[in-house]
């Protein structure tokens, strides 16, 4: 056994000067990250980040770990290619909105199905920030941005109903800046075996100020498993297949079972005119990674010589011409 | 009875039916025995896009030509000596290939009022007097097939389908091909899914040999004695199967683990199926979710510590060229591979063209240099992917390996190497620590390869410009532009590393020709007909095409005209062109079809000084 390592936040500091937009929640995560991992007992050469193209792309340049800033919408991709070359390392992906779920979305997608064991935080603020003000995919119907200035007429994507729709084994929410959720949900992905997906919802101080007051304001739906999905004084319970708000009191209240697949996506699509948005893991469940299954195929396979496998198939000899 | 053997000293056979009729299992069944008698030979299939276009159409045509010889063989020859159709719309589509006076064996089973009318025709051409100029053999292969299988309880439609073996006999026994190969894979594989089918297939391909033997409708059979390779093991390789292999064998010499990360296309697809196959070699196989994925997977990995290999067709590369320009400012070792196809769009998938070599050399955003090699021939496939490999390992940079449709789908024999004789390529990973920068530089400016899980070197690499040495984010002028010069400089010294260019025919004289590619064939047979004729015509093939050989120019300058023929608009033509500002004329070619030896030896002769005043 290797002694304990002696790590602390400090050590993922990157010597590279932070560039977000001061009163950005991007701080506030990348504070997070670097507080948990030193916690994980992995050593920092044997984490890599990987980000796309965006404001929360720029995150591997502030980790003082191995790091590829990659290309818009494909850092899922990337980082399933270190996986599948380096199971041994914890690969982190950084995106944002439009980075994950605009262009990158089938990346996206295809990580998660595969159960490819990533840890991926999104940074959802529902602009494009780093274009300076652009509808994202999950913009709200109605709004107005420099490329919608008479407001969007266009529905938007759920985050959380797109990774459980994908079958991502780990799915979790949470409001970028409530640090100690933060802290928690990080350290479950990190700890979860397979495709991680947390959604961050953040504001963007420049573009898009106020994104989520409302739900920061409002009553927190927190899904915890095994306990009663309250908010405020109120709980979920089902009225046949249609949700409704009981008493938190009642005892139709729904009780949580993040190993339920279909008690995520029933959480997902609750509708907002009754229901905040739902904080909280909403699913945690095993299945094997495709990375697992992938080595294990190859670790598997008959050993063999490529001089033997050059030998193989139908041969002959054209024997030394005689002198 | 006993009939005359004619010895030959080549010949040339074409398949031809339906794309349902098995017709490149036929081609590939003769010649893996011609292969293993000894004959030096080449393969060309040509096949339609479609997967089952509408029976006995012309567009559902599928068609196979082999060349054998017992000298040196290099393209699957001009103009079939036997023509095997197997319908109406295979005689339609191939009877213009065929030689005056060549052996025309058609299956007659079709060539009814229906089959005919699907082909077009109005009236029978084995009744109409327009096959006058060839040695006719017309039979009902289809009925002689069923008849072999009488007795094992086949549905008449399942006796049918052994006509292919049937006319396999016979053309075997035409030319002294034995069926014992061909019998021993039907016994080693379609034997163990559907017995029946395989003795149906094995009676009917022995009905067709005795058939030829016992029917007076051959005046003669032929023999094509073995070729005088050069001693050694062989085996017959199609190019996309010595590229999967030389991809493996890079990984042997550097020491590396391989990973491919690959999305399916035509004609580029048998590599990953290839080494998928190989996972008892360690090979990982990723088959992305596209073709960015593919090459985003392969940069990934790359950073990670593998040979990271991506192999795609032309669309495919237009989808890769961000990912390109990825690898270029991470200066990662990366291979693309591009089986190149009738363009532009889908274009025509299963047609070659050789017109995605400006796209290689310059098709990304901003200057972003890289090397590009090609591939001449099947075989070589398997020298140009560790060309390849050596180029990206070496000097810390993406590499596009060109290859085509024409080579990726022919075989020919492959002497097999032994690995340990082969050249190991330097990989430069880093171990020490002490004085470690992301972007330090050695002799070759190349960067060094420091793969995560080494402590004390975590960095960050990224599509923003780097600060020279330190690889930190910069957005300073000056360095941009310092930036840029590394790395073009970089990519040219690649160049240091290459052999002396080689020339064939005359050394210096009237006429150069430089090709790359798979053109390779048609242009070294043209040139030594020439050259037998007495014309001072050298042939340069080139290997690289970027960086272009340091002795390519002082060549050029040897001779007073330099020709450059490709299946293209004249793309090489014109680099060669800006390059060296010398007047390279252009034979350019774009019918989806190999150059055949003689159309290239007319157009290189119309080329020579001493007929200036008599061209066109």
């Amino acid at each position: 056994m290797t002694p304990p390592l002696k790590l602390t936040r400090k050590d993922f500091m990157s010597p590279d000067e932070v560039r977000w937009c001061p009163g950005c929640a991007d701080y506030s995560v990348l504070a997070q990250v670097q507080k948990v991992l030193p916690t994980l007992g992995i050593p920092r050469e044997q984490f890599v980040f990987v980000g796309g193209i965006g404001c929360s792309s720029r995150f591997p340049y502030y980790m003082a770990t191995y790091g590829i800033h990659g290309i818009h919408g494909r850092a899922p991709a990337i980082a399933t290619g270190v996986k599948l070359a380096h199971p041994q390392l914890s690969v982190w992906v950084v995106t944002g909105d439009g980075d994950a779920l605009a262009i990158g979305t089938s990346h996206t997608v295809h990580a998660l199905r595969r159960n490819v064991d990533l840890k991926i935080l999104l940074f959802n603020n529902r602009i494009y920030g780093l274009t300076k003000g652009q509808l994202s995919p999950t913009s709200e119907l109605g709004k107005r941005t420099k490329s919608t200035p008479l407001g969007s007429v266009e529905t938007p994507l759920d985050p959380m109903t797109i990774a459980l729709g994908a079958g991502a084994t780990f799915v979790a929410r949470a409001i970028a800046t409530d640090a100690a959720q933060v802290q928690g949900l990080i350290e479950r992905a990190a700890r979860h075996r397979g495709a991680a997906f947390i959604e961050l919802m953040q504001n963007c101080v420049i573009f898009n100020d106020g994104a989520f007051d409302e739900i920061a304001a409002g009553p927190r739906l927190v899904a915890e498993h095994g306990k009663p999905l309250i908010f405020g004084e109120q709980a979920v319970a089902l009225d046949g297949l249609t949700p409704i708000a009981v008493a938190k009191d009642d005892p139709r209240a729904l009780i949580h079972d993040e190993t339920s697949d279909l008690m995520g996506l029933l959480l997902a699509r609750l509708p907002r005119t009754t229901f905040p948005p739902v904080l909280g893991v909403l699913r945690a469940v095993s299945r094997p990674t495709y990375d697992s299954l992938f080595g294990e195929q190859v670790a598997a396979a008959r050993r063999t010589t490529l001089q033997t496998v050059l030998e193989s198939g139908d041969t002959w000899v054209v024997p030394e011409r005689r002198a | 009875m006993h009939r005359p053997t004619k010895i030959l000293q080549s010949a040339v056979i074409r398949f031809a039916g339906d794309s349902g009729d098995g017709i490149q299992l036929t081609g590939s069944r003769f010649t893996e025995t011609t292969a293993v008698l000894g004959n030096d030979l080449a393969t060309f299939p040509d096949y339609p896009a479609e997967i089952r276009a509408p029976a006995g159409t012309v567009a559902g045509v599928s068609g196979f030509q082999i060349q054998l010889s017992s000298a040196e063989v290099l393209t699957p020859g001009d103009e079939p000596d036997v023509l095997v159709a197997f319908n109406p719309a295979a005689l339609k589509v191939n009877l213009g290939d065929l030689r005056r006076g060549g052996t025309l064996i058609v299956d007659t089973s079709e060539f009814d009022d229906k089959g005919l009318k699907k082909a077009g025709y109005t009236q029978s051409p084995l009744e109409d007097g327009s096959l006058g100029g060839y040695r006719v053999v017309a039979l009902d292969i289809t009925g002689q097939a069923v008849r072999a299988a009488e007795g094992l309880g086949l549905a008449k439609k399942a006796a049918e389908r052994g006509r292919n073996f049937f006319a396999l006999g016979l053309v075997c026994w035409l030319y002294h091909r034995p069926l014992e190969h061909t019998e021993k894979w039907l016994a080693e594989t379609l034997a163990k899914k559907d017995p029946a089918a395989a003795e149906a297939n094995r009676r009917a391909l022995r009905a067709g040999f005795a058939f030829g033997e016992t029917s007076e409708l051959f005046e003669a059979s032929f023999e094509v004695p073995p070729a005088a390779l050069a001693p050694g093991r062989y085996r017959n390789l199609s190019g996309n199967e010595a590229l999967a292999l030389g991809l493996a064998a890079a990984a042997e010499l550097s020491g590396l683990e391989l990973f491919l990360g690959s999305y399916p296309i035509t004609p580029a697809s048998d590599i990953l199926h290839w080494l998928a196959g190989q996972k008892q070699l360690g090979v990982k196989t990723f088959q992305a979710e596209d073709e960015i994925a593919a090459i985003c997977s392969c940069i990934g990995a790359a950073y990670a510590g593998d040979l990271a290999v991506t192999t795609t067709s032309g669309p495919g590369l237009d989808l890769k060229a961000e990912g390109i320009g990825l690898a270029v400012m991470l200066e990662l070792p990366l291979i693309i591979v591009d089986v190149q196809r009738a363009g532009p769009s889908t274009g025509m998938p299963t047609k070659t063209e050789q017109s995605d070599l400006l796209e290689a050399l310059h098709g990304r955003h901003g200057e972003a240099p890289v090397p590009v090699i090609a591939a001449r021939s099947p075989a070589d496939c398997f020298y140009a992917a560790i060309e390849a490999a050596r180029i990206a390992l070496e000097h810390m940079t993406p590499v596009i390996l060109l290859s085509d449709g024409t080579i990726a789908n022919g075989t020919e024999p492959f002497r097999i190497p032994d690995l340990a004789t082969l050249p190991r390529i330097e990989v430069k990973a880093r171990g020490e620590v002490e004085g470690f920068r992301p972007y330090m530089r050695d002799a070759k400016l190349a960067r060094p390869w420091v793969v995560p899980g080494q402590p004390g070197m975590e960095h960050r690499v990224g599509g923003l410009e780097k600060e020279d040495g330190t690889g930190r984010v910069s957005t300073d002028g000056a360095n941009h532009e310092r930036m840029i010069l590394l790395r073009e400089a970089k990519v040219a010294r690649v160049a240091e590393s290459y052999a002396p260019l080689g020339v064939e025919g005359a050394p210096e004289g009237d006429l150069l020709v430089v090709a790359w590619g798979s053109t390779y064939g048609a242009a070294r047979s043209a040139v030594a007909s020439l050259n037998a004729r007495g014309e001072r015509v050298g042939h340069v093939h080139l290997r690289h095409l970027h960086p272009l050989p340091p002795d390519l120019a002082p060549r050029m300058a040897r001779y007073r005209e330099v020709v450059v023929p490709e299946l293209n608009r004249g793309q090489l033509a014109g680099v060669l062109r800006a390059e060296t500002l010398r007047d390279v004329r252009s034979i350019p070619k774009l019918r989806g079809q190999p150059f055949k030896e003689a159309e290239l030896g007319d157009a290189l002769a119309r080329h020579l000084p001493a007929r200036e005043e008599n061209r066109a």
